[in-house]
């Protein structure tokens, strides 16, 4: 697979597939790492240590300080796959980094190979590209 | 600057251009990331370059004693939201800036905002253009006065992808209704996710105060940042000039059985017993405050429910110079600035069941505090809120 990084970095991990987009603001408990918008069907899901795999962001700019807390009390997402470039998680991301020295590779997929991606598979997100098995 | 550049990076933008202003979200307190990045801004020295407002924060500055949580997280989000006061912002604490004069921009200003209501308000409704800036990148604009060539910025990026056209059969009554428009936000964000939509089908001249709950609500159930409204805002006086003479990508109709089914997911269809009602999500203008004394109009709330009214602290202060501010507290209201009910502990009883208007509120309230929501107009609101429980009016009709 050939994505584009938003923001820098490396991971491996099993991927968290989400079914529907996910605002972090208000869908995200930076505290515990879970999902917690009662609407939406990975409600109660941890994200913690995996790539968590969405079609899209959306919702409140507030994302990014979200994004950025979770990595400074440890329950971020190892890496985040997207549909669709995010500004909003990729300055979450990059803030991050400079306050901690933490990053969180997000990778923006192409529909198919962002689909081809199934919960639980070994996400690898390395300097020679992506592969899901 | 090294944020700025990350986020041209993002956008595969060429260039940077100026900025006249920005609106602040980073205010808010999400932990100790938000002090500790402001705390480096601070002590680099860092100031705005470009007049600046502020979002909501955590807590209401003027009135803390309405903090029902933990008194440490109030510090926490009080010194968050004094700290970028340092940086050379103004304390308007508001996620509804457009409704201070001094501080809405004009049709083709290049600006960079934040909240998504309020940029989706900026874009659509003042014809300004900023892209949606999140927390970290808005204060990082307004220091170096510049913003990514990208986006919404550019004329081409703002034409309509998509059409949404209200069904036949929604009739003419419901438009007239304020209840229609958070509704109608829910389904347009869910329709548009990302894309410049444009709204068609409703009567021409919507006012500013709808607009707002149905860009605020089609914000929170999607990513959108600009919504043209044929024959009401400022870019979409026709279809043609919203799709800037080109054909849509898509053509969706939403009909009064989406409409309804959407309504009762927001507790449109609750009734009963009612502990507290939340209005003024986003924060309340003077126009909307004096319809409540209005709509109150000498009653008083009932014993056992609590009235909340968010609104901006400059709005309160307007509202104090006439007498609506009084009326309002006679009736048993209480006024909250600076921050709104469903980010803080304000409410007496959150989980409910809390009556509002908003979509906005009804979309993000379960989850933030763990409120059972009904939805209602305004007008229901008030009414309900004074009778203790549900009053419906006819508008939705029963089907």
């Amino acid at each position: 697979m050939n994505g584009r990084l938003i923001a820098p970095g490396q991971a491996r991990a099993p991927a968290l597939v989400l079914e529907e987009p996910l605002s972090l603001w208000g869908g995200l408990d930076p505290a515990t790492g879970r999902v917690i918008e009662l609407r939406h069907p990975q409600h109660g899901a941890t994200v913690s240590g995996r790539v968590l795999v969405l079609p899209a962001a959306r919702g409140s700019s507030s994302s990014a300080s979200v994004l950025a807390e979770a990595v400074r009390a440890g329950t971020a997402p190892a890496a985040i796959v997207l549909g669709e470039p995010d500004l909003i998680l990729a300055l979450g991301a990059a803030v991050a980094d400079e306050l901690y020295g933490v990053q969180i590779p997000i990778l923006v997929l192409p529909a198919d190979d962002l689909a081809a991606i199934r919960d639980g598979a070994t996400v690898d997100i390395g300097s020679e590209g992506v592969s899901a098995v | 600057m090294r944020l700025v550049v990350r986020a041209a990076d993002v956008l595969q933008a060429e260039r940077l251009i100026p900025i006249r202003a920005a609106h602040v979200d980073s205010c808010l307190y999400h932990g100790q990331a938000t002090l500790d990045f402001v705390d480096r801004m601070v002590d680099g020295g860092a100031a705005v370059r470009v007049p600046t407002t502020l979002n909501v924060g955590a807590v209401d500055l003027l009135h803390p004693e309405l903090w029902r949580g933990d008194p440490d997280l109030a510090e926490r989000g009080r010194l968050l939201m004094e700290r970028y006061r340092a940086l050379g912002c103004r304390p308007t604490y508001t996620c509804a800036p457009y409704q201070l004069a001094e501080s809405r921009p004009g049709p083709g200003d290049q600006v960079a905002w934040g909240e998504s209501n309020a940029i989706v308000f900026a874009n659509s409704v003042l014809g300004a253009r900023t892209n949606r800036y999140g927390d970290f990148l808005d204060i990082a604009a307004a220091v170096v006065g510049l913003v990514p060539d990208a986006g919404l910025h550019r004329t081409e990026e703002r034409r309509a992808q998509l059409v949404i056209r209200l069904g036949e059969d929604v009739p003419p009554a419901l438009m007239d209704d304020d209840g229609l428009y958070p509704v109608l936000g829910i389904v347009v964000g869910r329709v548009a996710g990302g894309r410049v939509a444009a709204l068609d089908g409703l009567p021409p001249g919507v006012s500013e105060d709808r607009l707002k709950a149905l860009g605020a609500a089609a914000a929170s159930s999607g990513a959108v940042a600009l919504l043209h409204v044929i024959g009401s805002t400022p870019e979409a006086p026709t279809l043609a000039a919203a799709l800037q003479d080109a054909d849509p990508d898509e053509e969706r109709t939403v009909d009064m059985a989406t409409l309804r089914a959407v309504r009762a997911e927001l507790g449109g269809d609750g009734e009963g017993r009612i502990v507290a009602v939340s209005l003024g999500t986003p924060h309340a203008s003077a126009a909307e405050l004096t319809r409540i004394a209005e709509l109150l109009d000498g009653e008083r709330v009932a014993d056992e429910v609590e009235l909340l009214i968010s609104t901006a602290r400059d709005t309160l202060a307007q509202v104090e110079a006439s007498a609506v501010a009084e009326r309002l507290r006679l009736a048993g209201a209480e006024l909250l600035v600076d921050t709104c009910s469903y980010i803080a502990p304000i409410l007496r009883a959150p989980h409910g069941p809390v009556m509002t208007d908003s979509g906005k509120w009804a979309y993000y309230a379960p989850g933030n505090i763990g409120a059972q929501v009904v939805l209602g107009s305004l007008a229901e609101c008030v009414a309900s809120a004074v009778a203790g429980h549900v009053v419906r009016d006819a508008t939705w009709g029963t089907a």
